[in-house]
């Protein structure tokens, strides 16, 4: 009966790699490629980050699109190595660059573009994500429709360059052919026994969508240079939840 | 046919160079000085100088000592010889031989070239002429032999020697006229040999054994009894490839077509040679007589056919074709070498070293609607905006670390937008802020983090920075600009957001 069991699990475990090499999801041979965001690494389709696919990040504010950056500079430090290099191509780039060192990214290994018209953006972001010399691209854009994000996942399956777009306030959040959507927003830090000052960044990471993967919602800090996925404790989970009736 | 030379000689050559820039310099002593077993020594003085008495190898503080308005300038390494190099090349146009003479002269080769000229006479006068109106003093001599000529142009009298009379020309002259080391002329003027034909007849024998060889060697050169070989300069042809047409282009297919013709033979010579281009522009010469033109620029020096035709591809809508181009002129304005780049066998993670990488940000760079590519370092400066600088180039390395031991906000707004602060007593972070109308009250706050204004670049008020987190856990970074007075208004801020 147990060998029965096993079998069985076995064989969809097995379905499940076949039906994604069938849509075309090229799955990593093993699990060491993980890139430290505990839980939410489980989500994705073969419980691996997918590092060869655009993401998509929406935010409704200024100020969730400044924690959006900082989890996207959290997500470049572990993708890149010390010598990587990552383009961020915007229309009015509002970035700090020194910013980006507290998030473990060298900000002279960040390249900025700076483009006047948004329809140009989409085009440097594919001519970039072709471009194999690179490791990351992030892109600052409004509107992106479904053909659009096709093209850039796309060019990224050939060059295997992580695309990271970054929406602020899009008036349409249609399907698009992204690997995972995502949406960050700010949480109260917390410090131990009130002391006084901020503690270290803490965020609401939600996963919209995800494609062959199961969407959720995390708690993540960043501190000591790496993810920390934060078990919300019941007073807190209930703080949460009625701040989320309220909003 | 019998061989001609002439020698152009420029008693002042760097010092010329120095007035020229400079005409204020030209009635000032004026000189140019080098270190020397740690001291200043002149290396170089003009015509004023000299005539007070300032000479070559004296110390600089010596000549201030006596002419306390010397005017005294660092003398360039090897600005001789690059002037030298400019003159020569100049030079070629009377003569397709030119050698170069340190440390200030010229030799050239003008046999059978003279008569272009109708005459040595003016052939001669011709190029001092034209030397002396850029500004540089000159003299020069024309002889048979090289040695002759050079002797001529330093200490003779008659510029012109005609062939056959060098021995006639040459016996008063003083033995430096031989280009004699200086030990050997000490020694020939302390045996009384003060003129060349006071021991010219001597037996080559009893020269060479108390002289050494160089002066038999030398009296022969000058009479032209032994050959004396020159190092022409060679001048580089420019990066230039040109294209007549037979029949005027007027189509983008033909211009493009054009193009590669042109890339691939400028291309050709720059990878053999192990350069690549930086700048490039193309000009369209058209039957109306107007000529259009088009420009390139790299991040990198480059040779690679096909990401220069893609940058030029994207130009080729703005070239005007009109009634149809007859001729294609491709320049490369800036040339450097390329550092060969190592294949690597298996491919690590590429850095921006990366051809790949300098190739997408020339493409960029070409595009209509980018407006920049930047990339940058750190600088030494508290002020936020000023914490960071453009790099000059993509591989330039930072020289000081990124600091990041104080909060600094993932976004910064390019001006600072007013608030509207309820703060309990002066000093302490604020209680309750009101921006775009919306109430954030402020549960938790780092601060605050006082940044003078450099008063050296620019004037205003310090900032005091306050590092704060709402009701919500959203965080700002806000400033109170200047003390607390008692006169005016509170003036708050809000700089940025944090992650």
């Amino acid at each position: 009966m147990q060998m029965k069991q096993e079998s069985k699990d076995e064989t969809i475990g097995r379905l499940k790699r076949d039906l994604l090499r069938w849509q075309g999801v090229a799955m990593p041979e093993s699990h060491t490629e993980r890139i430290g965001l505990g839980p939410i690494e489980d989500a994705f389709p073969g419980e691996v980050f997918p590092s060869f696919g655009v993401h998509e990040f929406i935010s409704g504010s200024r100020e969730d699109s400044a924690a959006t950056s900082g989890f996207i500079g959290g997500l470049l430090s572990r993708l890149t190595t010390d010598n990587g290099v990552c383009l961020w191509i915007s229309t009015s780039r509002l970035l700090f660059p020194p910013s980006v060192r507290a998030f473990g990214v060298a900000p002279d290994r960040v390249i900025f573009v700076d483009i006047a018209r948004e329809r140009d953006v989409l085009w440097a972001t594919e001519e970039a994500l072709k471009c194999s010399g690179l490791v990351a691209v992030v892109a600052e854009l409004q509107e992106m429709d479904f053909v659009q994000s096709r093209r850039l996942q796309l060019a990224v399956e050939k060059s295997r360059v992580v695309g990271l777009i970054l929406r602020c306030n899009p008036r349409l959040v249609g399907s698009t052919a992204c690997a995972a959507r995502w949406r960050i927003r700010s949480l109260p830090s917390l410090l131990e026994d009130g002391l006084p000052g901020i503690g270290f960044p803490r965020w609401e990471v939600d996963l919209l969508k995800v494609r062959n993967g199961n969407p959720g919602c995390w708690q993540l800090e960043w501190s000591e240079g790496r993810f920390i996925p934060v078990v919300p404790t019941r007073q807190a989970r209930n703080r949460f939840v009625q701040m989320k009736k309220i909003s | 046919m019998e061989k001609r030379f002439a020698s152009i000689w420029f008693p002042y050559l760097t010092t010329d160079r120095h007035t020229i820039r400079q005409p204020r310099l030209r009635k000032v002593p004026f000189v140019l000085a080098a270190p020397q077993h740690g001291r200043m020594v002149i290396t170089e003085a003009n015509g004023a100088a000299e005539a007070q008495g300032i000479a070559r190898g004296m110390v600089v503080a010596d000549a201030k000592a006596c002419f306390p308005d010397l005017e005294v300038t660092d003398a360039k390494e090897d600005l001789n010889k690059r002037l030298l190099k400019v003159l020569g090349l100049w030079c070629i146009r009377y003569t397709p031989m030119v050698a170069m003479d340190p440390p200030d002269g010229l030799i050239l080769d003008i046999s059978g070239c003279a008569h272009l000229w109708k005459g040595e006479n003016y052939y001669l006068k011709d190029i001092v002429v034209k030397l002396r109106k850029r500004g540089f003093h000159v003299r020069m001599a024309i002889a048979g032999t090289i040695g002759a000529a050079w002797a001529m142009a330093r200490f003779g009298k008659n510029p012109i020697v005609d062939d056959g009379r060098e021995i006639d020309a040459l016996m008063p002259l003083p033995p430096a006229a031989l280009r004699l080391e200086p030990e050997v002329v000490d020694r020939l003027h302390k045996l009384g040999l003060r003129t060349i034909g006071s021991f010219l007849h001597m037996p080559s024998s009893a020269l060479r054994r108390r002289f050494g060889e160089g002066l038999p060697l030398r009296l022969r050169q000058a009479l032209g009894r032994e050959d004396e070989p020159i190092l022409p300069l060679r001048p580089v042809p420019p990066y230039v490839e040109r294209l007549p047409c037979l029949e005027p282009i007027r189509t983008a297919a033909g211009i493009e077509i054009a193009i590669g013709n042109l890339l691939e033979a400028l291309c050709k010579r720059l990878s053999g040679e192990g350069r690549g281009l930086r700048i490039a522009t193309l000009k369209c010469h058209r039957i109306d007589g107007n000529s259009v033109q088009v420009g390139i620029t790299t991040s990198r020096a480059t040779a690679s056919i096909p990401h220069l035709m893609k940058l030029f591809a994207w130009k080729i809508p703005h070239i005007e074709p009109a009634l149809g181009i007859e001729l294609f002129v491709l320049e490369a304005g800036k040339v450097e070498e390329v550092d060969p780049v190592q294949e690597a066998l298996w491919g690590g993670v590429p850095g921006l070293e990366d051809t790949a990488l300098s190739e997408l940000i020339d493409r960029l760079k070409g595009r209509r609607g980018v407006r920049a590519v930047y990339r940058y370092l750190p600088d030494e400066h508290h002020w936020p905006e000023r914490s960071f600088r453009e790099a000059s180039s993509i591989t330039e390395k930072p020289s000081t670390l990124w600091k990041s031991d104080r909060p600094r906000p993932t976004r910064l707004l390019a001006s600072p937008e007013p608030i509207e602060v309820t703060a309990p007593i002066p000093d302490y972070p604020p209680m309750l802020f009101r921006h775009r109308g919306e109430a954030h009250t402020i549960r938790k706050a780092d601060g605050p983090e006082r940044i003078e204004r450099e008063w050296w670049m620019d004037e205003g008020e310090h900032r005091d920075y306050y590092y704060v987190e709402d009701d919500k856990g959203r965080r700002y970074w806000l400033y109170r600009s200047g003390h607390y007075g008692d006169d005016r208004p509170q003036r708050w801020f809000l700089h940025g957001f944090f992650a």
